[in-house]
């Protein structure tokens, strides 16, 4: 086992606090000077259900969820309740231990509720906790928060047996209860405190945890940190770009970056709408950016289904727009909780007609917040919809990021948009109407620049009709092919300004001939896993791809060109993303293959070195359970 | 100083600067009713002063949605149905802009329902004019959401089975908060209509009758028609929702016996429109948003500035 991080799994029930509690302690691990990253696994239930919060914390950076993990604190489930749930469901009470102890490291810890969980009903328990040299500590945890303060309060006391056990400083979380409970008056503040301190007695006195090898790193900041997850890094993205408008339907997971975005909007002078659907939430993000104010709007798979016709309208008018979507597992409802990279395709193609948008994919935290930015940017210097990839998982995990990183000028811009003393300027046709779909030859990046409703002098019509200059209604082919071209030529401008920005990242040993091909949120556990393998010897290079429309062909094909083999990681089961780079490139068939992963949980970085020792091996071998290769080409 | 001085600018308006200087000319069939709609809302904008670059007129898809490439004003011609959306969330970017949204029935009574129903209910602070002709016109003549039980259609060859959904009522239900019935064959109470739709703080919803002469030729003229204020065969204060409910129950149902009733049916003040509601909540600024954009001025909260929670 590993001695230089700690991976700490707080589990129970929906409701039961595992969240907020989880965030807690990945802040007090950061503020310990270490590096943190979260995973969240929930069912899509309001209370009760197995869930849990996984925080790893290193002195080393930390990029990915890890394999299993060392400690476990299990809650048990205090919402499971009667007989018939039981025979429908299972011992609910039980499953915080029992579901977790697949993943638990050979010499792990566990601490368990004895006021909830009765360990002997689970079968075979003594034997696995004996073969697998586990530690474990039982304690009432719920009887010691009823005694002491209230019962919901357990989640502290498991959390003071946590720093007894792993030998973790008390004094962040102390810290940290008297900042989150600050409302809540001093009565709670102290008795939260009373419980977390004896908790942390109690268990140095009824265990030996010297036993155990177990201990949380220690680690050193050169500079203050934060705690953001990607669905408030890609709100943050939106906030610095002037967006002040948000309309949207709640939809997980989508729904946590809506959520972020419209508690800003009141503070920042911004407007935030929650409306009756997701179509007129994208026509809304249209109207109110047709008007002149930054927009976005987003959903999920299903919600995004709706937006296909909207999307369709701004790209007509080449009002600026920027929608969010936030993958999870599908078709139809799927796993509403569980995340997957499966709506690459639906994307890039819903809507009708020779139809273009920019797609970009982040792939980590800190792409999270530039990419939104280079949304909007692009949205509005080039008139397109941008839209932004992301899934449940990169939206719900938190990683530490310097403070300084966010230190930068907004950018409020409205980009190619005419004040009223250059619409008095600029060519209007006969009918005072001014030319808005003019294209300027002396802007050769294809965009007319537009008038806001209210200027002097703008007027003009938006239509998802063709139409001519003034935005007239007009079927006249020679008029129809103009446009047409002139719209299409964007993409073009808009790929040399992605290629300045490089939003591409390269891992591993650079003359590798074996290469991973990845994109989006898979891109940090694909990291450590190359460079697991180049560590033990075995070169292997990485290339994380984000930019989905308009596709980073040469960067890619550049790629592909210097190794022998490529092994493309996603988590879908029809590889949409190896169709979409072949697509590009039309070549390389033969060179390609896949490692899939769709059973509702992210990679973990040996399931990725497994797939990638199976193809360095001649691809015969058949991986674990829960992932499949997909051979190349005449494989 | 504004970054959009069409707005509120005080002048006389012609009724001609509505009017494309020269193309293009309505398509619309001879004897379209949607003609006394452009009539009207043109002879409404130039009583009341209304620059045409300060009204934004956001149309749906249908002959009705070609209302705004025949009237000189920012346009915004969108999708079917969703005429709503775009349009109010212009109102709530830029509160000072005149927005007027426009669609047939099919849009606004049917695939569009639940945007109707919804922005009623908000109040916000347009105008929303809904073309019935009782057909789909554009696309030949098939039963509308409007179209009368029994009315035969290429699509519905053995006669539509279903009752026409009632406007009026519906609107009330969902919460408009001015309601009115004109006819295209009416046109100086349709101008009347219109000026005071515009001129209510909240969510007005006109529904137009405009006749079809080329799907809808058996004696859909909507003539005579009754205004049920000028009538003495009709009373209710049209203030009082109950009252109202039932004077138009009673006009929805007349209208399928052959007597065209209308007139304002709803009218309530004193309510705050949605505009006013968010304001009185903070979660929208006092001045109009889109104003900030140009304010060279303006300072930009930044996300650095709010990471104390995160620390």
């Amino acid at each position: 086992m590993s001695q230089d991080e700690l991976i700490w799994r707080i589990a129970g029930g929906s409701g039961d606090g595992i969240d907020s509690n989880g965030q807690a302690f990945a802040t007090a691990m950061m503020r310990s000077g270490l590096n943190v990253f979260t995973h969240r696994h929930y069912p899509s239930r309001i209370r009760g259900g197995h869930t849990y919060v996984e925080v790893r914390a290193s002195a080393d950076e930390v990029t990915s969820r890890g394999d299993g993990y060392n400690v476990l604190l299990a809650l048990g489930d205090s919402f499971a309740r009667n007989e018939q749930e039981n025979a429908y469901y299972g011992n609910e009470e039980l499953k915080p231990l029992s579901e977790n102890l697949d993943d638990l490291r050979e010499g792990g810890i566990i601490i368990y509720d004895e006021g909830l969980i009765d360990a002997s009903e689970i079968e075979d328990f003594e034997e696995r906790v004996e073969e697998n040299n586990w530690h474990v500590y039982p304690m009432d945890l719920r009887g010691m928060a009823r005694d002491h303060g209230r019962e919901i309060m357990r989640n502290q006391a498991g959390i003071g047996v946590t720093c007894a056990a792993a030998g973790v400083d008390l004094e962040p979380f102390r810290e940290l209860t008297r900042e989150n409970f600050a409302k809540k008056g001093q009565e709670v503040i102290d008795q939260n405190i009373d419980i977390l301190e004896r908790a942390y007695e109690q268990a140095n006195e009824n265990f030996d945890f010297e036993a155990n090898d177990v201990s949380a790193p220690e680690g050193e900041h050169e500079e203050e940190q934060v705690l953001i997850s990607g669905s408030r890094a890609i709100a943050f993205g939106a906030l610095d770009e002037g967006c002040r408008f948000i309309a949207g339907y709640p939809m997980t997971p989508w729904t946590d970056a809506f959520t972020i975005t419209s508690q800003m909007m009141p503070e920042t002078g911004g407007i935030s709408e929650q409306v009756e659907d997701e179509i007129a939430a994208a026509a809304m993000a249209v109207g109110a950016s047709h008007a002149g104010v930054k927009s976005m709007s987003g959903s999920s798979g299903g919600g995004f289904a709706l937006m296909s016709e909207p999307l369709g309208l701004a790209e007509m008018t080449e009002t600026p727009l920027v929608l969010l979507e936030a993958m999870r597992a599908g078709p139809s409802t799927g796993m509403p909780t569980k995340p997957e990279q499966a709506d690459l395709e639906h994307v890039l193609y819903t809507s009708q007609g020779d139809s273009h948008r920019v797609v970009l994919a982040p792939s980590n935290i800190k792409e999270c917040y530039e990419q939104a930015r280079k949304a909007f940017e692009l949205a509005y210097n080039y008139q397109i919809p941008a839209i932004i990839l992301y899934d449940q998982k990169l939206g719900g995990e938190y990683r530490n990021v310097p403070a300084s990183f966010f230190d930068r000028e907004p950018n409020p811009s409205l980009g190619e948009t005419l004040t009223e003393a250059e619409l008095e300027e600029a060519t209007h046709d006969v009918t005072g109407k001014f030319n808005r779909f003019q294209h300027n030859p002396d802007n050769d990046k294809g965009v007319s620049p537009r008038s806001i409703p209210g200027q002097k002098g703008g007027r003009f019509l938006a239509t998802g009709n063709e139409h001519n200059p003034p935005g007239h209604i007009s079927e006249d082919p020679t008029n129809r092919k103009n446009q047409v071209d002139r719209r299409n030529h964007k993409l073009s401008k808009i790929r040399e300004n992605l290629d300045e920005a490089d939003q591409q990242t390269t891992y591993g040993d650079d003359t590798a001939t074996f290469g991973v091909l990845t994109w989006g949120s898979q891109q940090g556990t694909v990291r450590e896993a190359v460079e697991r393998l180049n560590e033990d010897g075995t070169p292997v290079k990485a290339l994380s791809v984000s930019d989905m429309a308009p596709f980073p062909s040469e960067r890619v094909k550049e790629f592909i060109d210097s190794v022998e083999e490529v092994l493309v990681v996603e988590m879908n089961s029809t590889a949409q993303f190896r169709g979409h780079v072949q697509r590009n490139l039309g070549t390389d068939g033969e060179k390609i293959s896949s490692l899939l992963k769709y059973n509702g949980n992210p990679f973990e970085p040996a399931e990725i070195v497994e797939g990638i020792e199976l193809q360095l091996d001649g691809g015969a071998g058949t991986p674990s359970a829960q992932t499949r290769i997909e051979p190349a080409a005449g494989d | 100083m504004s970054a959009f001085s069409a707005i509120g600018e005080e002048r006389d308006v012609e009724r001609d600067e509505f009017t494309p200087g020269m193309e293009p000319q309505p398509t619309w069939c001879p004897g379209c009713g949607d003609f006394g709609v452009l009539k009207a809302l043109k002879g409404a904008m130039s009583d009341l002063g209304k620059n045409p670059e300060e009204i934004l007129l956001c149309t749906g898809i249908g002959c009705s949605g070609k209302l705004n490439s025949y009237f000189e004003s920012y346009g915004f011609h969108t999708i079917h149905g969703r005429s709503l959306p775009v349009s109010r969330a212009a109102k709530l970017a830029n509160s000072d802009l005149e927005v007027v949204a426009a669609g047939g029935d099919g849009d606004g009574y049917g695939i569009g329902g639940n945007h109707f129903m919804h922005s009623a209910r908000e109040n916000h602070d347009m105008t929303y004019i809904v073309f019935n002709n009782e057909v789909f016109g554009l696309t030949k003549g098939q039963s509308s959401p409007t179209s009368p039980k029994g009315h035969k259609s290429k699509t519905m060859p053995e006669g539509n089975a279903k009752d026409p959904v009632r406007p009026l009522s519906m609107s009330l239900s969902a919460g408009a908060s001015y309601i009115a019935r004109t006819a295209a064959v009416n046109p100086n109470q349709a101008q009347e209509i219109i000026k005071e739709a515009i001129q209510h703080d909240g969510f007005s919803h006109i529904d137009f009758l405009t006749q079809c002469p080329t799907w809808n030729k058996d004696a859909r003229q909507y003539v005579p028609y009754v205004d049920v204020q000028d009538s003495d065969d009709y009373e209710f204060d049209n203030s009082d929702r109950r009252e109202a409910a039932e004077m138009m129950h009673e006009t929805e149902d007349a209208l399928h016996e052959g007597t065209v009733l209308t007139g304002r049916y709803f009218v309530q003040e004193g309510r705050n429109s949605y505009q006013q509601e968010k304001r009185a909540r903070g979660a929208m600024p006092e001045e109009p948003l889109a104003e900030r954009y140009f304010d060279d001025d303006a300072s930009w909260e930044r996300s650095y500035d709010r990471l104390d929670p995160f620390k």
